[in-house]
């Protein structure tokens, strides 16, 4: 264990916290993993040696779930997780062809950081957006109707040092680990921010209303 | 021609449509108060009376599940919300856990009140972090207001609700493997029986709803079976949301009673996107056959898709026109089974291995006539032999667009290669660099 | 209680009748179709499936066609096949499998194929073949030709788990046999399935080979509950369970192929549970053991110490002929007549049986067989001392021993017959520990133990909860070594404790280090008696408890008389045909170690005992004595003492009976038959030689003896014990109180030659309470124990959750000798410092 003691005393509390939340310990496994993440960047062997105390585990039987999921990451994960949808619809729609630019902006592929540790690329599955299709997610925030040129846009500014902004979603994207503590189920205040409704979700709702079909009596 | 029935989504649009006032300001918590004056035994005869069916694609009678739980025996037992919206073209939950998170939460209530649950867990992937924080914050203002935790509403009854973040895995959406992921394990599923109602969380009585079942809970309870009843067909009641996404002019989420077409849905949508022909599309999502313009009117029901050999699913319809390559498609569904196959059982696991490489190999255009049969007894072999339902679901989409395309896998073999530009079914002009790659991690 | 017994009688099973294969069969409601289709053989193929494994459903190869009734009594097919492995057998239940129905006979078909498509058919290198459910499978149902002609999955190989399991991942089917035996039978879930899907595979947590940065060593006492390695004491296991060949040992990898073996079934040599196992052998050479399946005792798992400990008998320092000493001082070879003579002639003259005037300066001679003998040869090492040599100086237990455990084992184990059996211990309600841990010294009794975990209280009345009491879920009752019977006492009255054990069946054991506490044995008999829980006594070593059905204790004669009883005396001669028993009372072995040390014993008969496991310094004695007999398997230091080596056979090449823990009789054949002879057969000649015919030369002769003698009867028996409980040494200064316990794989004799194994074992630690270490200023983690032995030890402290004032060191583990470096038993007070 190579945490100092303010990190394992920070992780000892969130650790109970979420604990707190269920009434058999094992199933605080997930969020812990999550909160590995969000102080390590990715799940590290200490990382697993913590969760397995804390939940009396082996660390075979932590590492069986951390290699399970593919959010959790065995390797030092950029700051900014770009994921394409490479899935079916996305793909024929564009996605195909937004995950080769990006790759060769990056000069990386599936599942790897640049250099600078930005920007970790990933192809995604289906992420329940595809009437945004194509569908792109940075650390796990909405960027809808994707082109090329957007998602280059999007990468560069975040290889240049930039904040970037969902189309639906908060403000702007939290770096990876903040977004993990948000994962491990801490609140970090950004619920309210928006960026205003997406056509797709409320086009049935207006074309009813135009109809005059509302019902909501 | 079907009207649009907005109920889920009637208040999507509003201002700040998340927050708690928002959602009182619509009449939100209402339907608990009601609830709460109840027996819980006539709320689950209403949902029961009022037909509601699984709207995470099985399409089980709701009431009936919760009418499976043992009699109290004054020990734990859970309501368990299914979030974890996986399964490719569906795209219902999420909307709906953004824009309206209270309708989930108020649903949550009168649910674990009918079936005496004091603890409910919400089950959401984990790809969607700001849809964690709308349900983290509903959550805790539903605490606030009294809506959650001891004696809600003065009724003496108590319940917590705990938001869950998943990991990224498929198959937690299959109920029992969303236990297990639950409870701090890989998401495999289990044996059955015992049934989650008997033996779920913790080993305890445990009720797995969707998302789009709870949100409509309120509304059945606040507004009456008949209300509900008055929607839908004869044996698929009420509304539900369709979402169109592909090649259609405007893709998005269409609240309808169940029976609806896609004729009318794509009239609604303005029509396929420039005009084009449609090839293909899933009624349910990427697990379900494939139809063609031929199935256009088929009522969009449980039952008529499932007389038309497919399934209604999520009601996720993507839409594919006549640029899209059939067998580009079915590859990189095969290719997601094979990713998200838990490794559990051998014919998911080796099967969708298998399945891939021959799609790869046929979509390259190194294919043999051989492949084509292969792909159909390899499929044999995996439908209704899988452990669960996600091996099922991989070989739909290959014996359906063989049955229907047959040719198109015959044209890769002969030419040898891929006989569409890819580009053509894209929604902008490729970049005239080098051809896409393919494969996928 | 009475009514619930009365009840138990009165229950009936209830059954339900289903036809398979058109085969009608009745079977226990709740039995799975797959078991109640063995039940009327008809085999169905599978992998995952294992009759003492909660079903996983997962391999699919059993699949059947079922038809049931349904609510209303009509009979419907079930629309796809069903896993014969996971489906209750209902009334009225149809099944057809492969034989019988096409559907079935396609799906197995069907998930034959896909098992084999990534499986690399390297069967001739594999040391399955010959003997692989996969292959074999394969063969029968199988496609002759592979239809896949795509890339197969490949990983590096073989991966070692342990320094003892090795896993071939590309050869695996992930029936999940083994990380179902680890997590549900041992409790060691070192091994899990990793990653996902086509990827996944069994494994440890090992960031090599799962792409993990960052690796920081953990640290030396965590590295055991790491899961670094696969460190489980039964990991031996999951290889014999693996339908396929992913899971090899490395002792037994590429030696043979199973169809050059003969297999053997035998007893288990290394603890008292007496455990089935069957030796495989070729042209007289062991190439592996394996569990037998014995429902009674050890269902279907061995300890790894059981499986792979037997390379010591086969060893250079394996003796083949006798050896005598010559003039120049040196052993040589010599023939048995010539042995015999020799070493009858001077035990003649220690004994002063050579009516002779030099008799008068004979001090008598001294019996001590260790205790790992069979019954026969405790008998026949008894009766020799008692006829041949006129003593009762004859003791097995060179170990911590008593005149208090003497008395118990008299009047409470021997010739008690069966008493608690391992199905008791898996009903007990209540089981408490004291002076035993179950893991380390009771081998496969810790499986039955945590067979019944989940309804079972265990309570342990030890230091501190050692891993094997925590899988137990134990509840500690904490004391420090010569404090037990205090512990016990204390159970009593409405303590929680003693509630518990009032429930039936509930089992109080008691383990063979309770000798070396005053008063712990006594006490334990009262808590039975107040309790109503009944007592087992539970040695470490396989002889133990024949040995005390054989008297080959100096106070006890077979079948638990008294030996200083003269009507248990005359009874005894007047069956063996002799005047009289020697009757002055009998040494136990340290006495007769120190009297031999002294100069006040002329010779001594000595068996399989390692000096290195004694607290006295049996060399120094051996060295005083003037003549010395040595019958052993291997050449040890106590040859190079003796003045006659009798080379004597080791289990495997001659027959017998242990007598496990329960006092059950596990009689075994010659596994090998060499030229070898047993003890007994060599103490029958030398009998013969001083003029006694002793009748042990055969099994069969000792066996008839035995029973004839019967047990004791009441007037003949030892009276039980009443000894006042004694008081725990108080810790002063730098003096702690020694706690300390054999590991179950450590450096004991019987585990030499095989390092594979070794490998396995725990890492040596000491343990020490946090406060006790910073009392005794313990900074740089290295502690050095010393207590006027022979030496002193040092190891790595551990700081765990203990009594205070107590350090534990492993009994024999590498680095930690403590019987033979430290001098004394547990109890005693040790000087602990730290640093080296």
């Amino acid at each position: 264990m190579t945490y100092d003691g303010e990190t394992l005393a920070q992780l000892e509390k969130d650790a109970a916290a979420i604990l707190g939340r269920y009434p058999v310990a094992r199933s605080a496994l997930l969020p812990l993993l999550h909160l590995v993440q969000s102080v390590d960047g990715y799940v590290s062997p200490d990382g697993i040696a913590f969760c397995a105390r804390q939940v009396d585990l082996t660390s075979a039987e932590v590492s069986a779930v951390a290699t399970f999921y593919t959010q959790y990451k065995r390797r030092p994960n950029g700051e900014y997780q770009v994921g394409v949808c490479t899935n079916t619809l996305c793909a024929v729609m564009g996605g195909d062809e937004i995950w080769r630019q990006l790759s060769e902006r990056c000069g990386v592929g599936h599942d790897e950081t640049t250099a600078d540790g930005r920007v970790t690329l990933e192809r995604i599955e289906c992420n329940a957006a595809c009437d945004y299709a194509p569908v792109m997610m940075v650390n796990w925030e909405f960027f809808d109707n994707m082109t090329p040129e957007r998602a280059l846009r999007v990468v560069d500014d975040i290889l240049e040092g930039r904040d970037v902004k969902p189309t639906r979603g908060s403000a702007k994207v939290a770096p990876f680990k903040e977004m993990s503590r948000v994962l491990a189920g801490f609140e970090d205040g950004r619920a309210d921010e928006d960026q205003g409704l997406g056509e797709p979700t409320v086009v049935g709702l207006k074309a009813a209303r135009e109809q005059g079909w509302e019902e909501s009596k | 021609m079907t009207d649009l029935t907005p109920v889920l989504s009637a208040t999507w649009d509003a201002e700040q449509s998340w927050k708690l006032s928002t959602y009182t300001d619509h009449g939100g918590y209402g339907a608990l108060t009601k609830a709460l004056g109840m027996e819980p035994a006539d709320l689950i005869a209403a949902v029961k009376d009022s037909g509601l069916r699984g709207r995470g694609g099985a399409g089980f009678p709701t009431g009936m599940k919760w009418g499976f739980l043992p009699p109290d025996d004054g020990l734990p037992r859970y309501l368990v919300v299914n979030a974890d919206e996986s399964e490719p073209g569906t795209c219902k939950d999420i909307p709906t856990m953004l824009s309206a998170p209270h309708l989930l939460v108020e649903g949550v209530a009168i649910t674990s009140y009918a079936i005496g649950s004091n603890h409910a867990f919400i089950y959401l992937r984990g790809e969607v972090v700001h849809v964690y924080r709308r349900l983290m914050q509903a959550v805790r203002e539903a605490y606030e207001a009294g809506h959650l935790g001891k004696d809600i509403h003065g009724s003496g009854f108590d319940l917590d609700v705990t938001v869950h973040a998943g990991a990224g895995a498929y198959i937690c959406g299959e109920e029992t493997a969303l236990l297990d992921s639950l409870e701090g394990r890989r998401g495999q599923p289990r044996l059955k029986p015992p049934f989650p109602a008997v033996e779920g969380l913790y080993a305890r009585p445990t009720v797995v709803n969707n998302v789009e079942s709870i949100a409509s809970v309120p509304s059945i309870v606040g507004k009456g079976v008949e209300w509900f009843t008055a929607m839908g067909t004869e044996r698929s009641k009420g509304m539900g949301l369709f979402s169109l996404s592909g090649h259609v002019a405007k893709p998005g989420q269409y609240e309808a009673p169940l029976g609806i077409t896609l004729r009318e849905l794509l009239e609604m949508a303005g029509g396929m996107r420039n005009g084009r022909p449609l090839k293909f599309w899933t009624p349910g999502g990427s697990s379900t056959p494939l139809f063609t313009d031929e199935h256009l009117d088929t009522p969009l029901d449980y039952e008529s898709v499932g007389a038309a050999g497919s399934m209604l699913g999520t009601r996720a319809l993507q839409l594919f026109d006549d640029t899209t390559c059939v067998v580009r498609a079915v590859t990189r569904w095969t290719e997601f089974y094979k990713h998200e196959s838990c490794g559990k059982c051998t014919p998911c696991r080796e099967g969708t291995f298998w399945l891939a490489q021959i799609l790869e190999r046929i979509e390259d255009g190194h294919g043999t006539d051989a492949d084509i049969q292969q792909l159909l007894d390899t499929c044999e072999s995996i439908l209704g032999r899988a452990f669960c339902a996600l091996g099922d679901g991989a070989t739909s989409c290959i014996t359906s667009s063989v049955k229907l395309f047959r040719d198109e896998y015959e044209q890769h073999i002969q030419q040898g290669a891929c006989p569409f530009d890819h580009s053509a079914s894209a929604l902008f002009d490729y970049d005239s660099a080098p051809a896409p790659e393919e494969a996928h991690a | 209680m009475t009514s619930t017994a009365d009840k138990a009688t009165a229950e009936t099973v209830d059954t339900v009748t289903l036809t398979i294969d058109g085969k009608e069969t009745t079977v226990p409601k709740g039995t799975l179709i797959i078991r109640a289709a063995e039940q009327v053989g008809i085999d169905i193929p599978r992998f995952c499936d294992h009759p003492l494994l909660a079903p996983a459903g997962a391999c699919r190869q059993c699949l059947v066609d079922v038809a049931a009734p349904d609510r209303e009594g009509n009979v419907r097919a079930f629309p796809k096949p069903q896993a014969s492995c996971t489906m209750q057998a209902m009334d009225g239940m149809i099944v057809n499998t492969q034989h019988t129905s096409d559907e079935a006979k396609n799906a197995q078909e069907g998930v034959m194929e896909l098992l084999l498509i990534n499986h690399p058919l390297d069967c001739p290198v594999c040391d399955k073949g010959g003997e692989c459910p996969l292959q074999n499978q394969a063969l029968s149902h199988g496609r002759s030709e592979s239809r896949f002609i795509d890339v197969k999955r490949v990983f590096e190989k073989p991966l070692p788990l342990s320094s003892e399991i090795l896993l071939d991942r590309e050869r695996c089917v992930l029936c999940q046999r083994c990380t179902r035996f680890s997590k549900e039978i041992a409790g060691d879930a070192f091994i899990d399935l990793q990653n996902r899907g086509a990827m996944q595979q069994i494994g440890t947590f090992d960031e090599d080979v799962l792409g993990f940065d960052g690796y920081e060593p953990i640290g030396v006492a965590a590295e055991d509950e790491s899961g670094r390695a696969f460190s489980s004491y039964y990991s031996g296991n999951t290889v014999q369970i693996c339908p396929v060949g992913a899971l090899t040992s490395a002792a037994y990898r590429f030696r043979s192929r199973p169809f050059d073996l003969v297999s053997s079934p035998g007893i288990s040599e290394h603890d008292s549970s007496g455990a089935a196992i069957r030796t495989d052998h070729r042209r007289g050479t062991i190439l592996r053991r394996l569990s037998d399946n014995d429902p009674v005792v050890n269902e279907e798992w061995i300890t790894d110490k059981d499986r792979f400990a037997f390379s010591w008998q086969n060893l250079s320092d394996r003796l083949e002929r006798p050896l005598v000493r010559g003039d120049d001082g040196e052993l040589h070879e010599a023939s048995w007549p010539d042995a015999i003579a020799r070493a009858a002639e001077g035990l003649k003259a220690a004994a002063g049986l050579t009516g002779t005037p030099a008799d008068k300066k004979a001090k008598g001679v001294g019996v001590l067989p260790g205790g790992r003998i069979t019954m026969e040869d405790a008998y026949a090492y008894q009766k020799f001392a008692r006829v041949a040599l006129g003593t009762n100086d004859v003791d097995v237990r060179t170990r911590t021993a008593s005149d208090e455990e003497q008395e118990f084992l008299g009047s409470t184990v021997a010739g008690s017959g069966m008493g608690v059996t391992f199905a008791d211990l898996e009903k007990a309600p209540t089981v408490l520990l004291a002076g035993f841990e179950p893991e380390d010294e009771g081998g496969v009794v810790f499986l039955r133990l945590r067979k019944a975990y989940g309804t079972q209280r265990v309570l342990t009345v030890a230091p501190f909860l050692s891993r094997g009491a925590e899988k137990l879920d134990a509840t500690l009752i904490q004391a420090v070594p010569g404090g037990e019977a205090a512990a016990l006492a204390s159970i009593k009255g409405a303590a929680d404790a003693a509630e518990s054990l009032q429930a039936e069946g509930s089992v109080i054991i008691v383990g063979e280090r309770l000798a070396g506490s005053p008063g712990a044995l006594s006490e334990a008999l009262r808590l039975a008696k107040r309790t109503g829980a009944r007592l087992a006594w539970i040695p470490r070593r396989a002889g133990e408890r024949g040995a005390v059905e054989a008297g080959a204790l100096p106070g006890l004669l077979p079948g638990g008389r008294d030996a200083t009883a003269a009507s248990a005396r005359d009874a005894i001669a007047k069956a063996w045909g002799v005047d009289s028993l020697p009757e002055s009372p009998g040494r136990n072995a340290a006495e007769i170690i120190a009297a031999a040390a002294s100069g006040t014993l002329s010779g001594l008969v000595i068996g399989g005992v390692t000096p290195s496991d004694l607290t006295d310094d049996l060399a120094a004695a051996l060295a005083r004595t003037d003549f010395v007999v040595s019958l052993e398997v291997r050449r040890t230091d106590v040859a190079r003492y003796a003045d006659v080596v009798l080379p004597v056979a080791p289990p495997s090449e001659k027959p017998g009976t242990f007598v496990n823990w329960e006092g059950r009789l596990r009689g075994f054949a010659t596994a090998i038959r060499t030229d070898a002879i047993s003890d007994h057969r060599a103490l029958d000649f030398l009998g013969r030689e001083l003029g006694a015919d002793l009748k042990v030369g055969t099994v069969a002769d000792v066996n008839e003896q035995l029973a004839l003698l019967g047990a004791a009867g009441k007037s003949e028996r030892v009276k039980a014990p009443s000894v006042k409980a004694g008081k725990a040494r108080k810790a002063a200064g730098d003096e702690l109180v020694l706690a300390s316990w054999h590991l179950l794989v450590d450096e004991g004799a019987l585990q030499d030659g095989e390092p594979y194994l070794a490998g396995t074992g725990r890492t040596a630690v000491a343990r020490l309470s946090p406060a006790t270490a910073e009392r005794i200023g313990v900074k740089d983690g290295v502690v050095t124990l010393t207590a006027g032995g022979r030496g002193t030890i040092e190891l790595p402290v551990a700081l765990t959750d203990m009594a205070d004032g107590v350090v534990w060191v492993p009994a024999k583990s590498p680095g930690s000798w403590v019987a033979q470096e430290l001098g004394v038993h547990p109890g005693a007070l040790v000087r602990v410092k730290g640093g080296i």
